[in-house]
C-alpha cells in the first residue's frame, strides 16, 4: 500500500462518522439496597426465633438489675432490717387478689393456733380493756389468713394454717433509753397506731415464757391459755369459747404500765423496757408500711434489690472477662496466626501450659494471694482472664492460619502494606463473626463459673454493696428448705440467664456463617 | 502412632512440670499457720523442718521433688488427717467421686445416646423439636440448680431420698452396699441431666450430618432400607468423634463434681479440695490441683489418641 491511499484516511470530516451503536448501555442500577455481611448478619438472626426472644429475655433481665434501683424511692441497696428476714413477698396492693401476701403454711396442733390468733387479739388490746377473738379476727393485724384443712391427730385437732408471716413476728422486747421512750410515745399520738403495748406481769405465775414478747395473755406453766373469771384456771380451748385474758403488769389502781425500768430505780437508770408491736415499730421507724415485692434475703435484705444487685456484678464481670479476652485473643492469636514457624511453636506451647491449669485452682490461688490486696472481685477477675483467652486466641489463629496466604493479601503486601496492617485491616475482619460468637458465649460459662466460685465459698463477696447470684445462692444453700423463695428466684435467673445467652449465642453463631445463608429458607 | 504417643507423653510431662512448679511456689509463698494445738506443735515444727520449709522456695522445690522420685512423698496434710501423707488422704476420696460418676455416666450414656439418635433420624419431627428444646434447656442450667430440685422433690415433696449421702458406717461399712447405692441416687440424678444433654446434642449433631452425606444416598440406592443404612453406614461414622467424647468423660469422672459433692456431702475429691482451701491445708490443696491437672491433661491426651483407635482413616501426627 503506497502513502497516497493512508493520506485519504488522514482527513476524514467529522460528519462522515458514525456510532456503532445508537443506544448507549449503561449497567442496570440495583433496586434493592446492598446487603453488607454484618446486615445479612443481622437479617438471618432476626429469622430465628428462638434467639430473638432469648435477646429479649436477655433484655428484659439486664432492664430489670439496672432499673430496680432507680425505681425503688423508699429504700437504697443497704437498706437492712434483721428483724424480718427471710420472709416472702409481700405487696399490699397485690394482695388483695391473693399474690405477694407472705403467706406462709403451718400444720398447727390447737395450742399454736391460739397462739397465732391471740397475736392479732393482743394487738388490739393496747390499753388493757380486753379485746375479744372476733376484734383479733377483724384486726388488721391478724395473722391467720385462712384454715387450709382439719384434721383430728390422736384425738386432738391439727390444723393447716396459712399466716402472715411479717405480723407474725407479733410483739418483740426493746432496751430503749428514756428519751426514745418519749420520741415514740409523741409519734403515737401524731399517727394514731400504737407501738409500745403494755408491759407483762412475769411474776404472777400465769407467764411460762418470759423471753417471748408474744405471750400476752394468762397461761399455765404448758403455755395453754387459761381463763381465770371463775375463780379457777380453766383452760382455754377453740371450743369452749371462753375469751384470752391479759397478763399485762398493772400499778395499784389496775392501770396498765408500759414499761419497767431496767436496772436500779425509775429515777438513776435511764433504760426502759418495752413491748413493742414490731410491725408498727417498723412503720415508725422508716415511714412506710413492710412490702417486699420479691421478700427478703436470708439477711433481711430487700431481695429484689439483691437480685438487681447480684445479676448486675455478675454480667459487669462476665462483659468485663469477654472484653479482656477478646482483646488479648486477639493480638496473640494473630501474632500466632500470622508469623507462624517458631513464633507460633513458642506461644504455642505458652498457651499449652496456661490451659493445663485447672480453672478453679487458678481462682482458688488468686483469691487466696489477691483477695486481701484487691478485693474478691478484680482477683476474680484476674483469674478468669489469665486462662480465658485461650479459646479465642487459637480462634483467630486458625482464621489467620485460612487467609494469610490469599491472593488479596498479597496484593497488599505488594503494594506495600505493613504488617500491622496487613493482619488486622485485611486479615482480621475474616474473623470477627467466629470472634464475636465466641465472646457472647463466654459470659454464661462466666456467669456459670463465677456462681459456683461465690457457692463453694471460694470467692467471698459480701455486704450490701457486693452480691453476686452465687453469693445469693450461697446464702441460701443452708436454710432454703424452709425458706424455698431465698433460692428460687437466684436460681431461676441464673438458669434463665444461662439459657438465653446460649441461645442467643448460637442464634449469633449461625448468622455470622455465611455458608448456612439460604438453608434456613 | 507410637511416636506420636511417646512425644505427646512427653510432652504431658513437660506442662505438667511446669504447672507444678507454679503452683508450688504461689502455695509456698502463702502465709503459713501455727497449729492450734500445742501438743502437735512440736511434731509439726519437726515435719516442717524436714520438708525444708525453712529453706529458699528453690531448694523446697527441690525437696519437694527429691521426696516424690524416691518416696512418692507429695507432702503432708496439715488439718484434715493431721500428719497424714497427701497421697493417702486423696486416695482414700477417690473411690466415692468415682462411684458417684460411674454411675452416672452408665445412667446417661444410653439415654443421651438413645435421645441423639431418635432426634437426628427424626429430625424437623416432633420428636426432634421436644428433644432438641429439652437439651438446650438442660445443656444450659447448671447442675446445682438440678441439685436442689432433686433434693425438693425426692427429698420433701415425695420423701423417698435421703437429703444426703450416707456414710460410710451408716450405710454398713463399705462403698459397695445397697444403702450406699439408694442415697446416692439424687446426686447421681444431679450430675446425669446435664451428661445426658450434652451427650444428645453431640450424637444428633454428628448423626445429622452423616445421614445427609452422600455415602447413605449410595447405600440406599444400593437396596439397603433405610434403617441398615442409618446403623451399618452412618452410625458408624458418626462414633469416630462420639465414642473420643465418651472415654474422655470416663476419665473425667475420676475429677468429678466439686458443686454436686458439696451439697450432697459426699466425702469425695472435690470436697477435699472445699476442705483444703478452707482449712488451709495447703500440702493436700496442691496435691489435689496437681490431681485435677493431671486428669484434665491426661482426658486431652487419651481423647487425641482414641481416635487413631477409633477410626484407622485418621493417621496421627501427621500434619
Amino acid at each position: 500500500m503506497d502513502k497516497k491511499q493512508f493520506e485519504q484516511y488522514e482527513s476524514i470530516p467529522v460528519e462522515k462518522f458514525q456510532l456503532a451503536q445508537s443506544e448507549v448501555n449503561h449497567d442496570v442500577k440495583f433496586d434493592t439496597k446492598p446487603v453488607g455481611y454484618f446486615r445479612d448478619a443481622f437479617n438471618r438472626f432476626c429469622k430465628n426465633k428462638a434467639s430473638v426472644v432469648a435477646a429479649v429475655i436477655i433484655l428484659c433481665i439486664v432492664l430489670y438489675a439496672i432499673l430496680t434501683p432507680l425505681f425503688t424511692f423508699r429504700f437504697g441497696e443497704s437498706f437492712l432490717d434483721p428483724y424480718y428476714a427471710k420472709l416472702g413477698p409481700r405487696n399490699l396492693a397485690l394482695s388483695k387478689i391473693g399474690i405477694a401476701n407472705a403467706e406462709v403454711t403451718q400444720d398447727v396442733d390447737e395450742k399454736t393456733y391460739m397462739y397465732y390468733l391471740g397475736l392479732g387479739v393482743g394487738a388490739e388490746d393496747s390499753d388493757g380493756n380486753g379485746a375479744t377473738w372476733q376484734d383479733g379476727a377483724n384486726s388488721k393485724y391478724n395473722v391467720v389468713l385462712r384454715i387450709k384443712e382439719e384434721y383430728k391427730f390422736i384425738n386432738k385437732t391439727q390444723r393447716v394454717i396459712g399466716i402472715e408471716s411479717y405480723l407474725a413476728k407479733g410483739f418483740i422486747y426493746m432496751q430503749i433509753p428514756a428519751e426514745r421512750y418519749d420520741e415514740i410515745i409523741a409519734w403515737e399520738e401524731k399517727n394514731g397506731l400504737k407501738v409500745i403495748y403494755p408491759a407483762i406481769d412475769t411474776a404472777n405465775g400465769y407467764c411460762a415464757d418470759s423471753e417471748n414478747a408474744n405471750y400476752w395473755y394468762k397461761m399455765d406453766s404448758k403455755i395453754t391459755p387459761i381463763s381465770t373469771k371463775t375463780g379457777e384456771d380453766v383452760a382455754i380451748t377453740i371450743a369452749n369459747k371462753l375469751e384470752l385474758e391479759d397478763n399485762y403488769l398493772r400499778d395499784d389502781d389496775g392501770n396498765v404500765r408500759y414499761f419497767v425500768n431496767v436496772g436500779g430505780s425509775s429515777t438513776t437508770s435511764p433504760e426502759k423496757k418495752v413491748r413493742v408491736l414490731y410491725y408498727n415499730y417498723y412503720i415508725m421507724q422508716n415511714g412506710f408500711e413492710p412490702e417486699y415485692i420479691f421478700g427478703t434475703d436470708s439477711q433481711g435484705y430487700d431481695m429484689s434489690l439483691r437480685l438487681a444487685g447480684g445479676i448486675r456484678l455478675s454480667l459487669l464481670v462476665a462483659i468485663a472477662v469477654s472484653f479482656i479476652n477478646l482483646l488479648i485473643g486477639t493480638i496473640y492469636g494473630a501474632i500466632e496466626g500470622y508469623f507462624g514457624g517458631m513464633t507460633d511453636l513458642m506461644l504455642e506451647r505458652v498457651s499449652d501450659i496456661l490451659s493445663g491449669v485447672p480453672f478453679i485452682v487458678v481462682a482458688t490461688l488468686f483469691q487466696m494471694h489477691l483477695a486481701s490486696k484487691v478485693g474478691p472481685i478484680p482477683s476474680l477477675l484476674f483469674a478468669f482472664v489469665l486462662t480465658g483467652w485461650i479459646g479465642t486466641a487459637s480462634r483467630v489463629r486458625t482464621q489467620f492460619y485460612r487467609f494469610k496466604n490469599q491472593e488479596y493479601v498479597l496484593a497488599a503486601r505488594t503494594l506495600g502494606a505493613k504488617n500491622f496492617r496487613i493482619m488486622f485491616k485485611h486479615i482480621f475482619p475474616n474473623a470477627l463473626g467466629t470472634i464475636i460468637t465466641s465472646s457472647v458465649l463466654v459470659i454464661p460459662s462466666v456467669v456459670f463459673s463465677e456462681s459456683m466460685l461465690s457457692y463453694l465459698g471460694i470467692v467471698k463477696l459480701g455486704g450490701a454493696n457486693g452480691t453476686s447470684l452465687g453469693t445469693l445462692l450461697s446464702d441460701a444453700s443452708a436454710i432454703w428448705t424452709n425458706y424455698p423463695h431465698l433460692m428460687i428466684a437466684p436460681a431461676l435467673i441464673i438458669s434463665l440467664l444461662m439459657i438465653s445467652f446460649n441461645l442467643f449465642g448460637n442464634g449469633l453463631r449461625d448468622a455470622f456463617n455465611p455458608s448456612l445463608r439460604g438453608s434456613e429458607g | 502412632m507410637f511416636k506420636y504417643i511417646l512425644k505427646r507423653i512427653g510432652l504431658l510431662l513437660l506442662t505438667l512440670f511446669v504447672i507444678m512448679f507454679m503452683c508450688f511456689v504461689l502455695i509456698r509463698m502463702l502465709p503459713r499457720e501455727m497449729p492450734q494445738r500445742t501438743d502437735q506443735l512440736e511434731a509439726t515444727l519437726q515435719r516442717w523442718e524436714a520438708l525444708g520449709y525453712n529453706e529458699p522456695i528453690l531448694t523446697q522445690w527441690g525437696i519437694y521433688l527429691k521426696n516424690i522420685f524416691t518416696k512418692w512423698d507429695f507432702g503432708t496434710s496439715w488439718n484434715i488427717d493431721y500428719l497424714a501423707p497427701a497421697w493417702n488422704v486423696i486416695a482414700d476420696r477417690l473411690l466415692p467421686t468415682v462411684l458417684v460418676n460411674l454411675y452416672s455416666l452408665i445412667l446417661s450414656i444410653p439415654i443421651g445416646l438413645g435421645l441423639g439418635i431418635l432426634a437426628a433420624v427424626k429430625k424437623n419431627k416432633w420428636p426432634d423439636h421436644i428433644i432438641s428444646t429439652g437439651i438446650m434447656l438442660f445443656v444450659s442450667v447448671p447442675s446445682y440448680v438440678y441439685a436442689f430440685l432433686v433434693q425438693y422433690l425426692f427429698y420433701f415433696k415425695l420423701g423417698w431420698f435421703p437429703l444426703k449421702v450416707y456414710s460410710v458406717a451408716d450405710a454398713g461399712g463399705s462403698y459397695f452396699t445397697a444403702k450406699m447405692f439408694y442415697s446416692m441416687i439424687p446426686p447421681i440424678l444431679a450430675l446425669s441431666f446435664g451428661t445426658v444433654a450434652g451427650l444428645a446434642r453431640f450424637t444428633r449433631a454428628e448423626l445429622t450430618e452423616t445421614l445427609t452425606s452422600e455415602y447413605m444416598l449410595l447405600a440406599r440406592a444400593k437396596g439397603l432400607t433405610r434403617g441398615q443404612a442409618t446403623v451399618r453406614h452412618a452410625m458408624k461414622n458418626a462414633m469416630v468423634p462420639i465414642l473420643p467424647m465418651i472415654i474422655g468423660e470416663f476419665i473425667g469422672i475420676l475429677g468429678g463434681s466439686m458443686i454436686i459433692e458439696q451439697i450432697f456431702s459426699i466425702p469425695g475429691v472435690g470436697q477435699l479440695y472445699i476442705q483444703s482451701i478452707n482449712t488451709l491445708d495447703y500440702d493436700v490443696f496442691m496435691m489435689d490441683g496437681l490431681f485435677y491437672t493431671f486428669i484434665g491433661l491426661l482426658a486431652g491426651i487419651v481423647v487425641d489418641i482414641s481416635y487413631g483407635f477409633i477410626d484407622p482413616r485418621i493417621r496421627m501426627g501427621e500434619r
